[in-house]
């Protein structure tokens, strides 16, 4: 591992945002514009509808968004030539992960802001918890969602594939996440499957926070920490399985 | 440089259920511009990526300067050119070379002096994917002079180049060399032989000849290295029949 490369992989794919003003645009406004939709959505009912629906999309947006991002970006590395370069550098392959986790994670961080500060102070979004916990908790997904784009595009031949990949993870995690059905009472099958699948934790974790009010340190409770450090293990085991998919020799 | 630059012994590689590399055995020599000339898909690209230790061997043993290829040491002394221009088309010329430089651990300084080695300090604020075919593959080859490595394995740098820039091109290949560089430089174009110090003529994964442009016109008694080539192979052909 070296600081100093995986510092440099960050600043690049920052500097290729910053030269791409659509996708700039888009990953910093969307999730606040569709918090915006929601809300307009329940403007004419009466019930906690929208306290009901947006924590958890606030936890899912940027998890779908890194996903796509990140799994477009690795591909776009590995079909250019520019990762057989790199390989061939004394590049680590955790240094190029990190890299792209820390940049990644950098834009999740802005993204929730924007979405978060919409949602409690335009839409007034009733959080019981701490509001700064729901930005923290949006960027440990948006992290997690980066993980599983990368792991994933190693298998992915092309663009293509790899924007099919989107719904096929993506979807059935948000299905059984508790956003329709809340999670106690899905058919036990699913539950099960559910228990499995890391979104449903950081579900549960920004439910959690919006919810709850605690005693506890920072006012955040054991259980959201619990919750946050499965979706954690998840990212960081994604990760070490993208390395593992990164080959400095090939066929 | 007591090792003999790039050394290759019964050098084995499939690609895609083909033998892309059959048995070459040869040597690219400090201080002198290799040219490794075949036609497409002979496996001078399979061959190289070998070199630079990115291509999974079947047999076969090939070290730089006495390390195995794919060496963790020889990671920053070795630049590799391929043939898709292996940069960010969505980064200027400059951010492309500053960033492999932050990779090497190598400063700003270093950055202008490739940049201007490839005649691109006009350029240097544009985006790469807004160059020319030409450009951008200087730009390419800018990235592998990073840090002047002391070996440089450039796969058909010069295809599409305009003749002033391929002429420039091959002088500082051959600075390079004087510098003490194993350069190997790989063309589909026999009329590049002539600027070459040593030639490799390989066809069909196999090597036919390995020796001086003289020595091979002179040892066919061909007037052009694409006779020669042509000569060689039909020599093979007997041989084999």
């Amino acid at each position: 591992m070296s600081p100093r490369i995986t510092l440099a992989v960050a600043r690049r794919v920052l500097a290729q945002l910053r030269h791409d003003h659509r996708t700039l645009a888009l990953l910093l406004f969307m999730p606040a514009f569709f918090m915006a939709l929601l809300w307009w959505m329940f403007e004419e009912s009466t019930g906690p509808e929208f306290d009901r629906f947006a924590p958890a999309l606030l936890a899912i947006f940027p998890f779908f968004v890194m996903f796509l991002v990140t799994s477009v970006t690795t591909l776009r590395e590995r079909s250019s030539g520019t990762l057989e370069r790199l390989l061939a550098m004394p590049t680590g392959r955790l240094d190029l992960l990190s890299g792209y986790a820390l940049a990644f994670g950098l834009m999740a961080a802005l993204q929730s802001v924007i979405a978060v500060t919409t949602s409690v102070y335009l839409l007034d979004l009733d959080v019981a918890g701490p509001v700064w916990m729901l930005v923290v908790v949006a960027v440990v997904d948006a992290v997690l969602g980066s993980s599983l784009g990368l792991f994933l595009s190693a298998f992915a031949r092309t663009e293509f594939q790899a924007v099919q990949f989107m719904p096929a993870v993506v979807t059935p995690q948000v299905l059984l996440c508790g956003l329709f059905v809340p999670r106690e009472e899905l058919p036990s099958v699913l539950r099960e499957i559910s228990d499995l699948l890391p979104l449903s934790y950081a579900v549960d974790a920004i439910t959690l926070v919006s919810t709850t009010t605690s005693e506890a340190l920072g006012g955040v409770d054991a259980d959201i920490w619990a919750d946050l450090a499965v979706v954690l293990g998840f990212a960081l085991a994604g990760l070490v399985l993208g390395a593992a998919t990164l080959r400095r020799r090939t066929a | 440089m007591t090792a003999p630059g790039i050394e290759v012994a019964d050098l084995h590689v499939v690609r895609g259920g083909v033998r892309a590399v059959d048995g070459a055995t040869l040597t690219v020599p400090y201080g002198q511009v290799t040219g490794l000339l075949g036609p497409s898909g002979c496996g001078k690209t399979s061959l190289m990526r070998s070199l630079v230790g990115v291509q999974i061997v079947a047999s076969g043993s090939v070290t730089l300067g006495g390390l195995p290829a794919g060496d963790p040491a020889l990671r920053s002394r070795i630049g590799y050119v391929t043939q898709a221009p292996s940069v960010y088309d969505d980064l200027t010329v400059e951010e492309n070379l500053r960033f492999f430089a932050r990779v090497l651990g190598l400063d700003g300084d270093e950055v202008d002096r490739c940049i201007a080695a490839v005649e691109l300090d006009d350029h240097r604020t544009r985006m790469a994917g807004r160059l020319s075919g030409g450009q951008l593959s200087r730009v390419s080859l800018a990235v592998a002079l990073l840090g002047s490595p002391e070996f440089l394995v450039l796969d058909e740098p010069t295809v599409g180049l305009d003749p002033v820039l391929r002429r420039d091109l091959w002088q500082m290949f051959h600075s390079l060399a004087d510098g003490g560089a194993a350069v190997l430089v790989s063309s589909h174009v026999m009329d590049e032989a002539e600027r070459c110090d040593r030639l490799l003529l390989m066809r069909s994964g196999r090597i036919l000849a390995d020796d001086t442009p003289a020595g091979l016109l002179e040892r066919t008694g061909q007037q052009s290295v694409e006779h020669a080539f042509l000569s060689l192979v039909d020599t093979a052909g007997e041989e084999r029949a």
